[in-house]
């Protein structure tokens, strides 16, 4: 791990000023940020671990906890908003058993929401691990849950 | 130098001080809470606002690192500036319920609470001045405390929650922090800190627990005296 | 790979034998792989077509390129064919062989791919002739259908780079300052502020090295201009930044990208090592003795990162928080150094104003807004996509005449500018013109450009709480009355879509917002209160009805909605109930169905999944 991240660090030729960008490949790198890949980070950089740890933690994009095998993004950018967003993200924590930023326990899928993805004529957006579904609405979040191998209990189940 | 006025009298003061400082200088309070001697001024706190005028065009500005100019107004009391610093204590008094500082500073410049603002359940007492990483980043130099998350959810604390190892237990977070969020325990020859418990020197002199080992060592780096030497507390040199 | 580029005459001949190259009267299909097109699932028709034009043979005799994003993304994927300029738009992703049979080959129409003027029921043939098209002025924007964004040489063939030979060759710093000065370009990014002003602060400040960023933090949710001008003509972007660095004096520049555009990111990438290649980048630009090289960097996911002083932190390594700015960046900005910074659209506007001149760029626009502003018209509208329209149009023309006005029939209600900076535009306002201070009279601002429209089933005051709690989540948590007091404004909002509000509450908030103006660090803080103010403003009855009366109007507010069926027009389909997750849709078939209050969750799948418009929501 700590060769890797060495190699990271070289491409950037040991820029501080790069820590954004040298975390993200990281992050890539290892479907989050490790502690011990933090630490490697500090002490190849020279840069304070508190620092290094005060900038994982500031901005959105890194995880300190391992991503699930299918990442979904809900778009919450306002376009997608008015159009009914809110309800599909409740919908699909409400399904997942788990709140907006989690993971689920079974490290199956994590859920975010996301501030605008820029592709508003398909608003409401879901990405599955890259893949862009629009037009999205609660039905289909249900159904594509469904496909990736969640179960759903729904009232047929219930009878 | 520089002529101005801060509340309807004439000052005069070397250019490019800032307000606040102006201020005290010449008998004028201005309330803060993140500001110190020590530390350079962040604005965080947003108490020390006053209302500025400079030609045509006035602002509220923070009086921590605003600097004096020629021709200016300042007033340290109108009413954008009193509504601002009723806000800033109503908000943290809302943090932090049980502070008893913050009570007091609020009781001082005759805030109330405000009622609608629901109280904090989890009874923090960090109103996030940033003194302590301040003063362990450019004073102590060692950067063991910083901040994490941002927003409602920014805190203090040592990297991943845990012992730090760049710490070196001197206590200065503990001591510059208003509100003594920041808890440090001595008992006989140790001394607990952020969740780290230190070995303390006993002073060769006097044989009183002065000092984490880690401290001296740490100067003793720094400065190259041998921290045989440093095992004097203060009282005995 | 070109060669370099040593002079203003070296760089015509380039420019004279690329465009010699390009045949106007040569067939030419041209497909949209913009981001959103792309998650169209383009990137299939485009196989398609190269696949079928290898086929048939015909690379040679008809011409191909894909481009970045034109504007009309509510109705891609779509192509251009020219010469003629057919345009066809919802092309299926097998369509390639068709259309180059019947339409390159025969010179027949395929009507299905036709647009549809929904106001005359008729078909447009022309791009041209499509509304959307027609009542815009695609000056900066237009460019993008013209150019295979990872083709220096397609940039070069329409003249690009000619403002940066004019530039270097025939005019000093001094001169271009005062050219964008008279121009009166403002920044396209939120602010205004006019950028010939900044340049001209940063060019007399003291200390080296200047900087020269390009803000492309786009951070407003709904607004995707720039990354579609990132995207699709990075060259035009570049060409901006180069000329500002001469006119500045400053030989380092950075490209500051939001990290969610990997499009853009890998575009700019591409475009900068042709642009060094041709030595338009780099040492000795043109031979003219100036040299100015660029560095990519991204962001980490903050909105707050669109804050230059914020930007500056993120670029050097550190938490993106802003710094009190009494000291402007033009004097101490990245690293404490001059730096002039400005959005990607303003940027992109500097090429022409150059090439052209500034009289001519103040024969666009109004009095205090000059030149074009392209906007993102998203929402409750038919047309969504990317517009341009000279500053001073006005936003009823924007909403009905381009964007095509709200679908399903359904009423206009409000149209939200500047993000959550802005504030939300009723019905009444629809004939101001758009210009910088004309919006901020009426309680909004200009921002960077995102247009959210809404209709009747929009509820106001679930929008106010929706850019607050925004702001919540993006505050970077350094000063108290941001940190602090916008999360108690988003709670009392929260309380009172919740059936929980109080009498004095409005004016608590009305209260609040005048501290937090005044009191916040930056203008994130400063501006928040914008959305509830605007609200409060003009909707104040939806607040009133929420707090006095316990009632969402739109039938939104989850604590205060009842989803019934209407028992006239239920035919009985049994669609609600199969999707229904609690069971509280219920009936027999052809029998009119009811939901079970005491199950029902409110979470709106029956409405959406109704085909008869049959459930009430009061």
């Amino acid at each position: 791990m700590e060769e890797k991240v060495r190699e990271i660090i070289q491409q950037y030729s040991g820029d501080k000023s790069y820590l954004v960008p040298i975390l993200q490949d990281v992050q890539k790198e290892f479907n989050y940020l490790p502690k011990d890949a933090l630490c490697a980070v500090s002490a190849h950089l020279s840069v304070p671990i508190s620092r290094v740890y005060e900038v994982a933690t500031f901005y959105k994009a890194f995880s300190l906890k391992p991503k699930g095998r299918y990442q979904l993004s809900l778009c919450l950018g306002t376009a997608c908003h008015v159009r009914g967003a809110e309800l599909i993200a409740r919908n699909m924590e409400d399904i997942l058993g788990i709140e907006e930023g989690d993971t689920t326990a079974d490290l199956e899928f994590s859920f975010e929401t996301v501030g605008c993805l820029g592709a508003c004529a398909l608003g409401p957006i879901l990405v599955v691990n890259g893949d862009y579904h629009g037009h999205m609405n609660i039905a289909k979040s249900t159904k594509i849950l469904k496909k990736l191998g969640k179960k759903v209990t729904t009232d047929d189940e219930q009878d | 130098m520089v002529n101005l006025t801060i509340d309807n009298r004439k000052i005069e003061a070397e250019d490019g001080r800032f307000i606040l400082d102006v201020a005290r200088e010449n008998g004028i309070e201005i309330p803060t809470l993140c500001s110190h001697e020590s530390l350079e001024p962040t604005g965080s706190c947003r108490l020390c606002v006053v209302e500025a005028k400079q030609g045509k065009k006035t602002r509220i500005v923070t009086s921590c690192l605003y600097p004096v100019a020629e021709g200016m107004t300042v007033d340290t009391k109108s009413e954008r500036v009193m509504n601002v610093r009723r806000l800033v204590l109503q908000l943290l008094m809302a943090r932090c319920p049980e502070s008893e500082p913050l009570r007091e500073l609020a009781s001082e410049l005759g805030v109330e609470a405000e009622e609608r603002f629901t109280p904090d359940k989890d009874k923090i007492k960090c109103i996030l001045c940033r003194m302590c990483v301040r003063t362990c980043e450019k004073v102590v130099g060692v950067s063991a405390i910083g901040f994490s998350n941002r927003g409602p959810g920014k805190n203090v604390c040592t990297p991943f929650k845990e012992e730090s190892a760049t710490c070196i237990g001197c206590g200065a977070c503990a001591y510059i922090c208003p509100t003594g969020h920041i808890e440090m325990t001595s008992t006989g020859d140790t001394r607990t800190i952020w969740g780290r418990t230190f070995k303390m020197q006993a002073c060769k002199v006097c044989g009183r627990f002065f000092a984490p080992e880690d401290q001296l060592a740490y100067i003793s780096e720094k400065t190259g005296v041998p921290a045989d030497t440093l095992a004097v507390c203060i009282s005995c040199r | 790979m070109m060669s370099k580029i040593k002079s203003l005459d070296e760089l015509k001949s380039v420019q004279e034998k690329f465009r010699a190259g390009r045949d106007p009267n040569r067939p030419c299909i041209t497909v949209c792989v913009g981001t959103g097109c792309l998650a169209y699932g383009t990137k299939k028709l485009v196989d398609g077509f190269r696949a079928e034009l290898a086929k048939r043979d015909l690379a040679g005799k008809i011409d191909f390129r894909t481009t970045g994003c034109h504007g009309f993304c509510e109705r891609g994927p779509m192509i251009v064919i020219s010469p003629e300029k057919t345009f066809y738009q919802r092309v299926g992703l097998d369509d390639a062989a068709e259309i180059i049979d019947k339409t390159l080959l025969k010179g027949e129409i395929i009507d299905r791919l036709l647009y549809v003027d929904p106001a005359t029921g008729e078909k447009i043939v022309r791009e041209d002739d499509v509304p959307f098209y027609k009542k815009q002025t695609r000056l900066v924007f237009g460019l993008n259908s013209k150019i295979d964004p990872e083709s220096i040489e397609d940039y070069l063939a329409i003249g690009g780079y000619g403002a940066l030979g004019k530039a270097l060759a025939g005019m000093k710093p001094d001169d271009i300052i005062r050219e964008v000065i008279r121009a009166n370009l403002r920044g396209r990014g939120g602010g205004g502020f006019p950028a010939g002003w900044k340049w001209d602060e940063t060019r007399k400040a003291e200390g080296e090295p200047k900087y020269v960023i390009c803000n492309a933090d786009e951070g407003d949710p709904g607004a995707y201009m720039d990354r579609s001008l990132l995207e699709g003509n990075p060259h035009l972007v570049l060409e901006g930044m180069i000329i500002g660095a001469y006119a500045i004096g400053s030989s380092e520049g950075y490209i500051y990208v939001r990290n969610e555009y990997p499009l853009a990111v890998k575009n700019i990438h591409t475009a900068i090592r042709q642009a060094r290649e041709a030595g338009l980048l780099g040492g000795d630009i043109l031979g003219s003795g100036f040299s100015f090289d660029l560095k990519i960097n991204r962001g980490g996911g903050a909105f707050v990162c669109g804050e230059s002083s914020a930007l500056f932190a993120s670029l050097e390594g550190r938490a993106g928080e802003p710094r009190a700015k009494y000291i402007h960046a033009t004097h101490k900005g990245l690293y404490d150094k001059p730096t002039n910074l400005n959005n990607v659209e303003t940027w992109a506007n500097v090429p022409f104003i150059i090439e052209r001149g500034a009289d001519w760029y103040r024969g666009i626009g109004t009095a205090g807004s000059k030149g074009t502003k392209i906007f993102s018209l998203v929402g409750k509208i038919n047309n969504t996509g990317l517009v341009e329209v000279p500053m001073g149009t006005t936003l009823r023309e924007i909403v009905f005449e381009i964007g095509g006005g709200i679908p399903d029939g359904r009423k206009f209600k409000a149209i939200q500018t500047g993000g959550p900076s802005g504030g939300c535009i009723p019905e009444q306002c629809l004939d101001m013109p758009v210009d910088f201070d004309e919006l901020t009279k009426i309680g909004s601002m200009m921002g960077s450009g995102g247009m959210i429209v809404m209709d009747d089933r929009n509820c106001m005051v679930n929008v106010a709480k929706y850019f607050t709690n925004f702001l919540v989540n993006e505050s970077c948590g350094k000063c108290v009355p941001c940190r602090e007091g916008i999360r108690r404004m988003r709670d009392i909002l929260i309380d009172i879509t919740e059936g929980k509000g109080r009498e004095e509450d409005v004016e608590l908030l009305e209260k609040m917002s005048k501290g937090i103006v005044d009191g916040s660090l930056c203008a994130l803080g400063g501006s928040a209160p914008n959305p509830v103010l605007s609200t409060i403003r003009y909707f104040r009855d939806e607040y009133v009805a929420h707090i006095k009366e316990k009632r969402c109007p739109a039938g939104v507010c989850r604590e205060l909605i009842a989803y019934s069926v209407d028992q006239e027009k239920c035919t009985g389909c049994t669609v609600c109930a199969k999707v229904c997750p609690t069971g509280a849709a219920a009936g027999e078939r052809k029998k009119a169905h009811s939901i079970d209050q005491a199950k029902c969750t409110k979470c709106g799948a029956c409405r959406e999944s109704c085909k008869f418009d049959s459930i009430i929501v009061r």
